[in-house]
């Protein structure tokens, strides 16, 4: 913290001038760019719509009140594709996380310079592309249906828990394995001995997380075409049946908070 | 002794995650029968996966020889409209998202506040962007601005949330030594709070940053431009190599941002 001397003593300040200068130059140019990129964004924007946003707002929430909630009886089908998109999504991608997740880790890993960067370009890749997009591509080559959804999920799975696992391994208490080598294991009893029982609450934790998210982004897929509940919403949605589309959320909302709690409930019991 | 006879005894490895047997086994049974049923409702079209096959294979070709240039325009503009709308949407929803992380920190600020926040953060994280981009859409027509509008929407629970977490988490004696000197509300916040929780505010701004990139690449599919809208258009016409093109495109980008903000957040803090 600077300290001035001052002729009525040292005084106080918060930065130093440089610090002060660079503060405002930061702001300047985050502000400059916040203008440029408006700029930008709004030339194609129709203001005519967004000052009549209020009222297409208020027309909305009249058209969707009362949800028709007889609907509900449709959705049930649909709703076990999602939880079974997001389950079978999980375990296949889990399943393709793990060998990965021990060709990424520095502790495990059995060559440094070709399987580990390939591992963790492989667990790159699963994190940028979205699983909407893999739904998208999957769709197109596998035809509408869950089948599709379920990889997009498994694909998109690999890089969290690939990503989460590896870290996971490579926190693990060394002298434990150490102890295991020590009375002549081979490497596959070392790792079944010295590392799964360490990593495996951690494990068993990130693939819950994994699975509550799963849930979440199961519940849109379909709104591509790779089945579930959003298939519905896309189709009410494409009648504009606005009464129907209230009831969908409400029933997204309560399977999304469902699985948190079982998420939440296990990790508990686990960690 | 007769401690050499528990030696000669076989070991048996404990179960190691259920050690209760009677939960142990109704667990895995239950997981299977549950696996049979939903892989009893897998109804796959064998034929038109073959079929699809094909396409598949011209989907990798597409891959190989991406197409940037025959779409150059369009490609161009979901691009840039993705990232004016990142950079936009990320700036509004962290200047939105700082009163109501303060507002939902219990420490330090009073009960119906708290309560008004927290329920704004729970709306806010409750549902999918691209739920919240369909509404918006119907509300503000199709284009980036409504894109806009959803992803500020969401970095605000994102963020207001962690950032409120974090303030209940502070060191309470700073703040407690800066109210003993007789400092009010604000340089309470000023002096005892913000100097505890900027690195982790600015770092978890960039890493939203990152994350609404990610997503202004999808919620153009319901028609709140950006990039996703080119991609959606580029697979309706089976522009294979077009839309691998704008794939390698988007996987270059978020890296690049994943890349930048993480290096930002170390030096930073």
């Amino acid at each position: 913290m600077p300290v001035w001397q001052t002729e009525q003593g040292p005084a106080w300040r918060h930065r130093t001038t440089t610090a002060q200068w660079l503060h405002w130059l930061g702001w300047l140019l985050a502000a400059m760019a916040f203008v440029v990129c408006w700029q930008i964004m709004t030339v194609d924007t129709k203001w005519f719509f967004v000052k009549d946003a209020p009222s297409q707002a208020a027309d909305l929430f009249s058209r969707a009140w009362p949800p028709k909630w007889s609907y509900v009886n449709t959705l049930w089908g649909a709703l076990w594709d999602t939880i079974n998109i997001a389950t079978l999504g999980t375990l296949i991608g889990v399943m393709l996380a793990v060998p990965v997740a021990f060709l990424a880790a520095r502790n495990t890993t059995p060559s440094h310079l070709v399987l580990r960067p390939f591992a963790l370009f492989v667990i790159v890749a699963s994190r940028s592309i979205n699983s909407l997009i893999w739904a998208l591509l999957l769709v197109a080559i596998l035809g509408p249906g869950i089948l599709a959804g379920i990889i997009a999920i498994a694909l998109r799975s690999i890089g969290f828990v690939g990503k989460l696992l590896y870290e996971a391994i490579e926190e693990i208490d060394e002298s434990q394995v150490e102890a295991v080598q020590a009375t002549g294991a081979s490497r596959a009893q070392v790792i079944d001995y010295g590392i799964v029982p360490q990593v495996l609450p951690a494990f068993a934790g990130i693939c819950v997380f994994r699975w509550d998210i799963n849930i979440r982004e199961s519940t849109i897929l379909g709104l591509v075409g790779a089945g579930g509940i959003g298939l519905q919403l896309q189709s009410s949605l494409n009648t504009l049946a606005w009464s129907q589309v209230t009831v969908i959320f409400a029933l997204i909302l309560a399977t999304v908070i469902f699985s948190e709690w079982v998420s939440s409930r296990v990790r508990k019991n686990i960690i | 002794m007769s401690e050499v006879q528990a030696v000669s005894r076989r070991w048996r490895r404990p179960p190691i995650l259920i050690r209760n047997d009677f939960w142990r086994r109704a667990i895995y049974s239950g997981a299977l029968l549950y696996l049979l049923l939903a892989i009893g409702t897998l109804e796959v079209d064998w034929q038109r996966a073959y079929e699809g096959l094909e396409r598949g294979a011209r989907f990798l070709q597409g891959f190989l020889t991406p197409d940037f240039t025959s779409r150059f325009d369009q490609i161009q503009q979901g691009m840039v409209e993705s990232v004016t709308m990142t950079v936009c949407s990320t700036m509004v929803g962290v200047l939105i998202s700082v009163p109501i992380g303060l507002g939902a920190a219990r420490n330090i600020s009073p009960l119906p506040v708290y309560l008004v926040c927290r329920a704004i953060i729970a709306v806010s994280r409750a549902f999918q962007e691209i739920i919240i981009a369909i509404l918006f859409v119907a509300m503000f027509g199709f284009g980036a601005f409504a894109g806009f509008v959803t992803l500020s929407f969401a970095t605000i629970g994102f963020l207001a949330k962690l950032l409120a977490d974090d303030i209940e988490e502070i060191d309470p004696r700073q703040a407690e030594a800066v109210r003993g000197t007789g400092g009010g509300w604000w340089q309470v916040v000023n002096y005892g709070v913000q100097p505890q929780v900027m690195p982790r505010l600015i770092g978890l701004s960039l890493y939203r940053f990152d994350i609404n990139f990610r997503e202004s690449a999808v919620i153009g599919i319901v028609g709140a431009g950006g990039i996703g809208a080119t991609l959606n258009t580029a697979m309706d016409r089976y522009d294979y190599s077009t839309a691998s093109a704008i794939l390698i495109l988007i996987i270059i980008f978020v890296m690049l941002a994943e890349y930048s903000s993480g290096y930002i957040r170390k030096w930073i803090q």
